[in-house]
């Protein structure tokens, strides 16, 4: 296999360029696949026979709590390359992704609760689902924090990286205590190894919503590392040429 | 090999008794907070017995947070840590050394002093050895995960409140298992599932937590 472009990826320089070439691309993807998917889902899916028309948050929810969770991967991943290859692009990313995941997580909180009031009575109940959601919202503050703390960027990264190492070794630790604590959420909506058990007209929008939103991350991760990018390398020519281009 | 860890500890022990104080002040910080709950709710025995096993592993959670933010402080201030790292025994070893001796001298007098506290909290008298099992297969998580945090925050200002924050979410299962297994204890179900997932913790964060802990200390040291 070809890993030139993993090691071209250590170049600040050739990311703000190959990032500026593929964000119209994403931004393209994230308007069609969230707008086709929520008009389908909010207007066209069929209602659910016992839920009627509230289960239509599902398309805002579930896509929600799935970047949430792979954003915390994401951070970990991006933690073992920071501290293997001392790549300046992966805690960039590591740092820009943080407070993306956090709000992703707030989403599906938020969203969570306002579903719950109509279908189990309640804003709030300690259920397993819920509360490793909130966990995780708590695991994400914690590597803000972190590298909010640190003054110095490099001891930072290494920081955060830890960190986020440690989090990630830890999650499925916490998500199978918790789901022993206390169950009622109902199980995972989507499975790959299963059929999924809505209707096609149903799950069809949701997979599209996902899709949007892990685009939509993409997006905002993107726009964040390019202004990170230029704001570290502030000194070379390359970003002042960038910049001086913008304006 | 031997005799640097037989060094380390004794090194420790001896620093740790100059301040017999600071050893104190965790397990008074435990005492006082477990008062606060009947204080606070009520004396009613039943309503106590429902919460003890809660109140007694937060306010024990609580106490080895706080007894670990100053575990590297003093190390890092005067340099000795960063001979630890320079020196060409693993550092791995040394953090277990350091951590181990924290527990024995923080978590193991919180699984001493917990039954009294038990008691005064109104649980029935043979649950409290299942309270002392559980705590000595939990603290040493609760040590060894907040040694992790206490190395990441080593050089900051005020690590005290970040290092809760980091940590305390990590320490959910614990309290979950530990607190699933009183709860069983007092409704006369057996508890040896829930010890048992405790020691894999135990083993778990032995086997693991040294490797981070170490990498925090590199981390602190280089700045």
């Amino acid at each position: 296999m070809n890993w030139s472009f993993f090691h071209k990826l250590g170049s600040p320089k050739w990311f703000y360029d190959i990032s500026g070439r593929w964000l119209p691309w994403f931004v393209l993807a994230t308007v069609l696949l969230l707008s086709v998917g929520i008009v389908w889902g909010l207007v066209f899916a069929p209602q659910d026979y016992q839920q009627g028309n509230s289960f239509r948050i599902i398309y805002i929810h579930v896509p929600a709590a799935f970047v949430a969770q792979s954003c915390y991967i994401m951070l970990a991943v991006a933690g073992i390359i920071t501290l293997v290859w001392r790549m300046k692009l992966a805690d960039v990313a590591l740092r820009c992704a943080a407070p993306i995941g956090a709000w992703m997580t707030f989403i599906a909180l938020i969203t969570g609760a306002i579903w719950g009031k109509p279908t189990w009575g309640t804003y709030w109940v300690w259920d397993a689902r819920l509360t490793s959601m909130l966990i995780l919202l708590f695991l994400y503050f914690g590597i803000i924090a972190l590298g909010q703390a640190i003054s110095s960027r490099d001891t930072a990264a290494k920081a955060t990286a830890v960190l986020a190492i440690v989090g990630v070794v830890n999650i499925p630790i916490i998500k199978y205590s918790v789901d022993w604590w206390n169950t009622l959420h109902q199980p995972a909506t989507f499975k790959v190894t299963a059929k999924p058990a809505m209707p096609i007209e149903m799950w069809f929008p949701l997979l599209l919503t996902v899709l949007g939103f892990y685009a939509l991350f993409t997006v905002s991760l993107l726009m964040r590392m390019r202004v990170e990018t230029l704001r570290r390398e502030g000194k070379t020519r390359w970003a002042r040429e960038a910049l001086e281009k913008m304006s | 090999m031997r005799r640097i860890v037989w060094l380390l500890f004794c090194r420790e022990w001896r620093l740790a008794w100059r301040r017999p104080g600071d050893l104190l002040n965790p397990l008074v910080f435990f005492a006082i907070v477990i008062s606060l709950f009947p204080l606070a709710v009520g004396p009613e025995p039943s309503m106590l017995r429902i919460m003890a096993p809660g109140v007694i592993w937060v306010a024990a959670l609580l106490a080895t947070l706080l007894s670990l933010d100053g575990l590297f402080r003093s190390d890092y201030e005067d340099g000795s840590l960063e001979q630890w790292v320079l020196s060409a025994h693993p550092l791995t070893l040394m953090v277990l050394v350091k951590v181990a001796h924290h527990w024995l001298v923080s978590g193991l007098a919180l699984v001493i002093l917990a039954p009294l506290f038990g008691l005064m909290l109104a649980l029935p008298p043979q649950v409290l050895p299942v309270l002392c099992l559980t705590l000595l297969l939990g603290t040493p998580v609760l040590s060894l995960l907040g040694a992790v945090g206490a190395a990441l925050t080593v050089g900051l200002k005020g690590g005290g409140l970040l290092l809760a924050l980091l940590i305390m979410p990590l320490y959910i299962p614990v309290l979950i298992l530990g607190t699933g297994a009183m709860d069983a204890a007092l409704q006369g179900l057996p508890v040896m599932g829930y010890a048992l997932w405790l020691g894999c913790l135990a083993v778990l964060a032995l086997s693991l937590a040294p490797l981070a802990i170490a990498a925090g200390l590199r981390i602190g040291v280089s700045e």
